[in-house]
């Protein structure tokens, strides 16, 4: 998909980690909504994303989609930050055989992918692991 | 809302048709179920299909195939739920019907998926995932499915061979099944031991890229007898729910909310529960993810449906059979069929006429189809007439 627009709305997002905590009951949206999944409430707070959080998950992506195969095989994983917020990043810096479920993870920025044959270079973040002297280190 | 039944189904073989085109595929299924209703009229049609436009170019199927059926310019209306687009176009044309719209109306699905490459096929399927905050990061479908796995495995202790238990007995249930893509049947060590795609999930977890239609035919139950001399099977439930696009935003990664949602209202309208049912046709894209819909069914205790698989409790000859047609893992998955596709097997279950791998004594079926990492799942229930 091009278009350099879709990029530049996410800037907030991608770039500065901020989503939205409802005035109403708390709860924080990552991406920011319009709407509180909780209470439906529209008024919400800047937040800035907590900086760490545990693994809940993880894969390693051998079969990668386009603009992604250089990168193959990486690892892909859903942490919770210890604000509660739940993302999908890749996780960086560490052989894959070494993770585990719990395993504490740090959001760090990261060129993501190229688009196309000279496409968008496109940016964001992934999560290396905290104590990332165990494992080998690898190219991100 | 007036009782509703379905008279005819259809379907072609599945695999790799690349002698055959998307329209060409999905008329001749839906030929297939005219004929088999015996009737030569329908009212209005849907079709599901998830992206006639990403696989080959084309959309406003609606009106593309309502000109293909040519039956003058009836209603064709094309239903759209990335996976669960057969499911719930299906679930359309029964709404058509017992709301009194129509009579005889014609639900279909289809999906032309093997005229782009691999990494096409890949882009097009991910589109059902969170494009913004999922895909952006390099996930694919095998990708979530592995990170619903992992969690699975982590909580309950589920094992790979368990998982790998699912595609065993899928495939041989496939066997049994002329129209299915890969009839072949695996061993667990060759499921276990295949290509990795995405940790823990080899190939052989993986449902395949097909080409394939299906079609059904549903009147009001007490026009049936007029309208078709087909023993009629009544729909005796049918529910959709949803739940959060993207696997990350969901309280537990190892739970189907909708599945449970859709299931537990189907359960209310059928008037039965999971133990009343005889067979169940579910959504196994992945290996993981009919261990998760059975526990989301009540077929199984949560974290307990993969020892379920591995038990012999839902093969053929088990308690109760689940995918006796071979799923989508041996069937093929042309995603916008694949609802279809297991109401067809319903109806010809519960009407008797699946040869080798009928399941004895059928008298209840369940389907469930399912969307992207289930955040559309669509649940009909059926009872023999
Ligand atoms: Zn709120």
């Amino acid at each position: 998909m091009n278009g350099s627009a879709r990029y530049w709305r996410e800037i907030p997002q991608r770039y500065r980690l901020e989503a939205a905590k409802c005035d109403g009951c708390g709860r924080i949206a990552f991406p920011p909504r319009v709407l509180c999944p909780g209470c439906r409430g529209r008024k919400f707070s800047k937040h800035v994303l907590a900086p760490e959080g545990r693994l809940e998950s993880f894969t390693v992506i051998r079969v990668a989609p386009s603009g992604f195969s250089d990168l193959a095989p990486y690892a892909v994983g859903i942490v919770t930050l210890d604000d509660g917020v739940k993302l999908t990043a890749q996780v960086a810096d560490c052989d894959p055989a070494t993770l585990a479920v719990g395993r504490r993870m740090r959001i760090e920025f990261r060129r993501l992918r190229q688009e196309g044959e000279s496409g968008i270079l496109c940016y964001g973040y992934k999560v290396v692991p905290v104590d990332r002297g165990i494992g080998v280190p690898a190219a991100t | 809302m007036r009782e509703v039944a379905v008279v005819g189904v259809g379907m072609n073989r599945w695999g790799e048709l690349w002698e055959q085109s998307h329209r060409r595929i999905w008329t001749e299924a839906a030929l297939e179920a005219l004929s088999d209703a015996g009737v030569d009229r329908v009212e209005a049609m849907y079709v599901g299909c998830m992206s006639g436009g990403l696989f080959t170019g084309q959309e406003h199927l609606g009106a593309l195939l309502a000109d293909e059926l040519a039956m003058g310019p009836i209603p064709g209306t094309r239903v759209e739920s990335a996976c669960a687009s057969g499911g719930l176009a299906f679930r359309q044309a029964y709404l058509a019907v017992a709301s009194g719209a129509h009579d005889v109306v014609l639900a279909t699905g289809v999906e032309k998926m093997t005229d782009v490459d691999g990494a096409a096929a890949t882009y097009a399927l991910s589109t059902a995932a969170d494009q913004e905050y999922e895909c952006y990061h390099g996930l694919t479908f095998p990708g979530l499915y592995a990170l619903m796995a992992r969690a699975h495995m982590h909580r309950y202790g589920t094992t790979e061979r368990q998982l790998a238990a699912v595609a065993v007995k899928n495939h041989r249930n496939g066997h049994r099944n002329p129209l299915a893509q890969y009839r072949d049947e695996v061993t667990l060590d060759q499921v276990m031991g295949a290509t990795m795609v995405a940790d823990p999930l080899t190939v052989l977890h993986c449902s395949p890229i097909t080409d394939g239609a299906a079609a059904a035919v549903l009147v009001p139950l007490d026009m049936a007898k007029r309208l078709s001399p087909r023993p009629p099977v009544r729909v005796v439930a049918s529910a959709h729910a949803t739940d959060t696009i993207a696997l990350h935003d969901r309280a537990d990664l190892a739970r189907l909310a909708s599945t449970e949602k859709a299931a537990e209202i189907a359960y209310r309208q059928a008037g039965i529960g999971p133990s009343d049912l005889s067979f169940a046709e579910v959504h196994d894209c992945f290996t993981i993810a009919e261990v998760m819909v059975v526990e989301a069914l009540g077929i199984a205790d949560r974290g307990k449906g993969g020892a379920l698989a591995e038990s012999g409790y839902t093969a053929l000859d088990g308690r109760l059979p689940v995918n006796p047609s071979g799923g989508l893992k041996s069937k093929g998955h042309p995603v916008g069929a694949t609802g279809v596709a297991q109401v067809r097997e319903a109806v010809m279950q519960l009407r008797g006429e699946c040869g080798d791998r009928q399941v004895k004594d059928a008298k209840w079926g369940l389907t469930q189809n399912m969307g992207g990492t289930g955040a559309s799942s669509v649940v009909h229930i059926f009872r023999r007439a």
